[in-house]
């Protein structure tokens, strides 16, 4: 994991999408436990109290789970709901971003989509 | 369950070091105290521990008096508070006595990590063990307040990174305030979770860092663009290099014209520019 300080997203919730990230990629499978408001505290030298807002976060979408006493643990079904909520992301995150920068290179639609067959079909 | 100070004065003579403060510092904290040199931190955190006498201004710890509670609060700094021709392990010892609690295994660890030997007598360890040594004492002492000032002082980048954890583990294993005064601000945004900001004897800003990042942002293109804009904003401060202007505002970026890119703030551009003493730049 990697905290940017110099992004405009909040630590929190750079931590809530890096183990979103890691879940997605199977790092942390499903029903498994995640790391420890401890262990990624002192990890990353961030605040514990930052730590467990991102924590929060992803409880409170049914990322994750509490198991008293225990730790936090991956919940049934949350690679799908991560899928789900990048997928209705991907819109404003990458393809806004990707035509105004075309844009402000003066890249055609055309060019574009020309570019994106290539990007697919490696031609 | 704090400390609070109010109208907290110190005079060197005609000199105010600390000028009608009025702070409060909560329990279960880690706070960042940013000022520039002279701009009276230490000897904020001096009276706040009760090592250097007020001019004005009274402090409490839960509503009582400090001065009746010093061993609720310790301050570690560069003047040694020790007679350095003891061994370090006494001093641990005698810390322990003082205060009522000191965390020997932590102290041990640490030692280890540090490569610290105690049987060494204090004055003959070079500078930066001499800093290391009252680390872990700061680190180890049972005391609700603990007040690092400039903790890491000659201290190379390994050694400063097994501070910074062990702050934390200790922080996490018996949650307390701490209040570090550093000029290393990017190594410690992410670790404090409240500034409080002095400038030149005046307390400036105490903000949790979430809060005072989200409370304006940068603005950056050619000078006179960047200057249109300002005009009717509430600006913090700027720098100009190579005819492109960064300015810091105050509030949301809104209707910015093309070519002006809005950038967030970062804690130690905004430490400057907030205490950077350009006409028209003074944050009020």
């Amino acid at each position: 994991m990697n905290i940017n300080f110099q992004s405009e997203i909040p630590i929190y919730l750079q931590i809530a999408r890096q183990l979103e990230e890691s879940i997605l990629t199977g790092i942390y499978p499903e029903e498994t436990q995640v790391p420890s408001t401890t262990e990624l505290s002192t990890g990353l030298q961030i605040n514990p109290a930052t730590v467990l807002k991102g924590m929060n976060q992803l409880v409170a979408d049914g990322i994750i789970y509490k198991k008293r006493g225990v730790g936090m643990f991956v919940s049934t079904g949350a690679m799908g709901k991560i899928r789900q909520a990048r997928q209705s992301e991907f819109y404003d995150n990458y393809v806004l971003p990707l035509l105004k920068e075309a844009q402000r290179l003066g890249i055609t639609a055309q060019e574009l989509s020309d570019m994106l067959k290539k990007g697919e079909t490696g031609k | 369950m704090s400390i609070q100070c109010e109208h907290l004065t110190k005079r060197f003579g005609s000199v105010a070091a600390v000028d009608d403060a009025s702070v409060t510092l909560e329990r279960e904290k880690i706070y960042g105290l940013l000022g520039r040199n002279g701009a009276g931190k230490s000897t904020l955190m001096g009276l706040l521990t009760d090592r250097i006498r007020p001019t004005a201004g009274t402090m409490t710890i839960d509503g009582k008096p400090l001065r009746d509670n010093v061993s609720r609060v310790y301050m570690m700094s560069e003047e040694p508070l020790y007679p350095e021709s003891y061994k370090v392990r006494d001093l641990f010892r005698w810390t322990g006595e003082f205060y009522g609690g000191f965390d020997h295994v932590l102290a041990q660890r640490l030692c280890n990590e540090f490569n610290l030997d105690t049987k060494k007598k204090a004055a003959a360890l070079s500078t930066g063990y001499r800093t290391i040594y009252k680390i872990i004492i700061a680190l180890c002492v049972d005391a609700d307040y603990i007040f690092l000032d400039e903790p890491v002082l000659g201290m190379d980048a390994g050694h400063r990174e097994i501070f910074y954890k062990a702050l934390l583990e200790t922080y996490m294993a018996r949650p307390r305030t701490f209040v570090v005064s550093t000029h290393l601000i990017e190594e410690v945004a992410g670790i404090i979770e409240d500034v409080i900001i002095i400038d030149q004897g005046k307390l400036l800003q105490t903000e949790s860092v979430e809060n005072l990042l989200h409370s304006g942002y940068n603005i950056t293109g050619a000078i006179d663009a960047v200057d249109d804009y300002c005009r009717d904003q509430e600006l913090i401060g700027y720098d100009i290099i190579g005819g492109i202007k960064t300015a810091s505002i105050l509030g949301k970026a809104e209707n910015v014209p093309n070519g002006l890119t809005v950038t967030p703030l970062d804690l130690q551009k905004l430490f400057i520019r907030m205490t950077e003493h350009k006409e028209g730049t003074r944050y009020e």
